[in-house]
């Protein structure tokens, strides 16, 4: 069994996001550590972008501040080669398309999965495009995450069907960021993805508090938090990890 | 065995173009795509149109013979297409109606835009404004503060202006933050691209609303002198202006069509924006074409006196009639630009921006190698009248600089 597959397996799935070299890598080796002792059971670790288009505020400054830190796709893959020799929970690469297809998307891709990186999510590589993409993940053993959104309507069928590791299901219109309410239909979202794929359907986007982290996970088989996190990270500096442990814990409780 | 040809999506340019967005924006972009085919199929939306075109964007400019430029240069005859005279001052208008007119169409409530020079800000806000829309401009705070005119004349049409202060506070940005308020207003809004970028079916849309710019050269240039140009040259920021000025001459091989990227202060600086020159292929924006880029494939944060040329990336169809080698491509620096913008008013009487500018420098270097009976087209993309402060600015740092 692969490990996303292994990380659903135990239940409800929490799974963190946080920015590579956000403040500096010493501070993300630190949070790795910190999210798996405290119960999380997936890392989104991202490469900053200098134009995240996907982004709400606080995950576009924490991805600036990475960069302002000077941290390179090569230093990161060296952390995450570092981590593994300890980290046994999947880590999945979450960042833009011109990262990987600048670098060279096989050499990219290859390099990820020497590493031990366990999937792939390209924020702006929608279904029509990861042919580009996914069939190179495959071959090296990674998964290419696919998304739906509150928009998809007749596409979550096909993007479902084909998806790999597990569905990210976008909760809101917009950008990510921490959001009072979700008013989307997620249930009947998470429903029609279920019917279409056989993997885990996790939802993220907006989820900031253990009260929403439970109402999602209840209607689904995960909850994806980013900017709340990373909302510590940017308060904390080098000394997040124990807030972020102690945030984590709260809503690893919410999740089960 | 993967490769990028494997692409599923439409807009395609040979290895350019496609749909690089979030999955949010993918139905959205698919109904736009079926609006605006049935919209154009629909003779009552073209009538429409073509009345929108005449009341607010006076077609068809003008072709206009620079005597007294050519006569200086010696050589080839310059013709000005001059789009500076459109109402709102330059060619934006003609896309802006359009997609203003489709907005309408789809039922939207309003319209959000993003603008570089203020171009496509004052002409959504007009289009917005003789439609009923609401209207949501977003612009760089460095461009803002440049182009001061175009803020004060959207602000006065109605529409709200949004500062972006993220990056370089240029069009890359401005045009990022349009694209994330709007996918979190897609239901009842539509996003005006000001240039022919951004995912599949912008490039494309854009850029037809602009052809009857080469549609009208070509006719007045028969009428006028009963044959084609020789030569035309536009600006390219996006590539709107100059696909637009050159779809009608794609098929007539004898026309050399020439498009003038901005080098910025030189062209081998870090911020030079001349993208088809400088940069290599990415993903960014939506689509796939040449940008400058590091090599960490983070977006150049670019500069260039000309806000409207402040753009990174660049058409991508575009893109590939230039590796095809059907459109050549010519960098022209700030200065070169600035010679140009003094030696029109000088010679002509006319104040061009300095984006068109860049397209009169190009037409300077070429035309005293041609003949007397040849004939090159500047499109002049809009009118200089956003640009003086920033002129006389130049010009006085310039003379500090001199005397210290």
């Amino acid at each position: 069994m692969s490990r996303i597959r292994e990380a659903f397996a135990r239940g409800k799935a929490f799974i963190a996001y946080v920015t590579c070299g956000d403040p500096n890598l010493e501070t993300t080796r630190e949070l790795v550590h910190a999210l798996e002792d405290n119960g999380t059971d997936l890392i989104e670790l991202g490469i900053p972008f200098s134009d995240p288009t996907g982004e709400g505020p606080v995950i576009h400054a924490s991805n600036l501040r990475a960069l302002d830190g000077g941290v390179t796709t090569d230093h990161i893959f060296r952390m995450i080669v570092e981590l593994r020799e300890e980290v046994r929970i999947p880590l999945v690469i979450r960042t833009y398309a011109n990262v990987v297809y600048s670098y060279g998307t096989e050499r990219f891709i290859m390099r990820a999965s020497e590493a031990g990186v366990d999937g792939l999510l390209l924020s702006d590589v929608p279904f029509e495009e990861k042919e580009e993409f996914a069939p190179i993940c495959r071959r090296y053993g990674m998964d290419m995450i696919s998304l739906i959104a509150p928009t998809s309507k007749e596409r979550i069928e096909s993007i479902a069907g084909e998806a790999e590791g597990f569905v990210y299901c976008v909760s809101s219109l917009g950008v990510t960021g921490m959001r009072e309410e979700i008013t989307t239909d997620v249930s009947g979202m998470v429903e029609l993805a279920r019917e279409n794929a056989d993997i885990p359907v996790a939802v993220g986007f907006g989820i900031a508090t253990p009260e929403q982290a439970a109402e999602m996970a209840a209607i689904s088989d995960g909850v994806i938090v980013g900017s709340a996190i990373v909302d510590l990270i940017e308060r904390y500096g080098e000394d997040s990890a124990e807030p972020v442990a102690e945030f984590v814990r709260e809503m690893r409780r919410a999740v089960r | 065995m993967a490769n990028e040809n494997d692409s599923r999506s439409k807009g395609r340019f040979g290895l350019y173009g496609g749909q690089y967005v979030p999955e949010t924006l993918m139905n959205v972009l698919a109904g736009l795509e079926q609006a605006y085919h049935r919209c154009r199929e629909d003779e009552r939306f073209e009538e429409e149109l073509r009345d929108l075109l005449q009341r607010g964007a006076r077609r068809p400019s003008r072709l206009y013979p620079a005597v007294r430029l050519s006569e200086e240069l010696g050589g080839a005859q310059i013709w000005l297409k001059r789009e500076d005279q459109n109402p709102t001052g330059s060619h934006c208008i003609n896309a802006a109606l359009g997609q203003v007119l489709l907005a309408k169409w789809m039922g939207k409530k309003g319209v959000i835009a993003d603008t570089a020079s203020g171009g496509n800000g004052v002409a959504t806000a007009v289009a917005a404004s003789l439609l009923g829309l609401r209207c949501d401009i977003f612009m760089g705070l460095e461009d803002m503060a440049r182009q001061s005119l175009q803020v004060d004349k959207m602000r006065l049409l109605g529409a709200t202006v949004h500062i972006v202060q993220t990056g370089a506070g240029t069009w890359k940005d401005a045009l990022s933050e349009a694209m994330r308020e709007w996918s979190n207003r897609v239901e009842d809004t539509n996003l005006v691209m000001a240039s022919a970028i951004g995912p599949h079916p912008y490039p494309t849309i854009v850029r037809e609303f602009q052809n009857l710019i080469s549609e009208e050269i070509r006719e007045r240039c028969l009428q006028e002198m009963d044959r084609l140009p020789d030569v035309v040259i536009a600006p390219v920021g996006g590539g709107a202006l100059a696909l637009g000025a050159f779809d009608a001459f794609l098929q007539e091989e004898e026309v050399q069509l020439i498009g003038c990227e901005a080098a910025g202060e030189e062209l081998d600086g870090p911020e030079s924006p001349s993208a088809l020159t400088t940069g290599r292929k990415g993903i960014f924006h939506g689509m796939k074409t040449y940008f400058c880029q590091d090599d960490e494939g983070r977006i150049s944060p670019v500069h260039s006196v000309a806000a409207g040329l402040t753009y990174p990336g660049v058409n991508p169809e575009l893109a590939a009639l230039v590796d095809e080698e059907r459109v050549d491509v010519i960098s022209v620096t700030d200065e070169e630009a600035l010679d140009a913008f003094s030696m029109l008013a000088r010679t002509e009487g006319i104040l061009p921006a300095l984006e068109s500018a860049h397209a009169l420098a190009c037409a300077m270097s070429l035309a005293p190698e041609m003949r007397r009976d040849q004939v090159i087209v500047v499109v002049l993309s809009g009118s200089g009248d956003k640009d003086c402060e920033e002129v006389v600015r130049i010009g006085e740092e310039e003379k500090d600089e001199q005397d210290s």
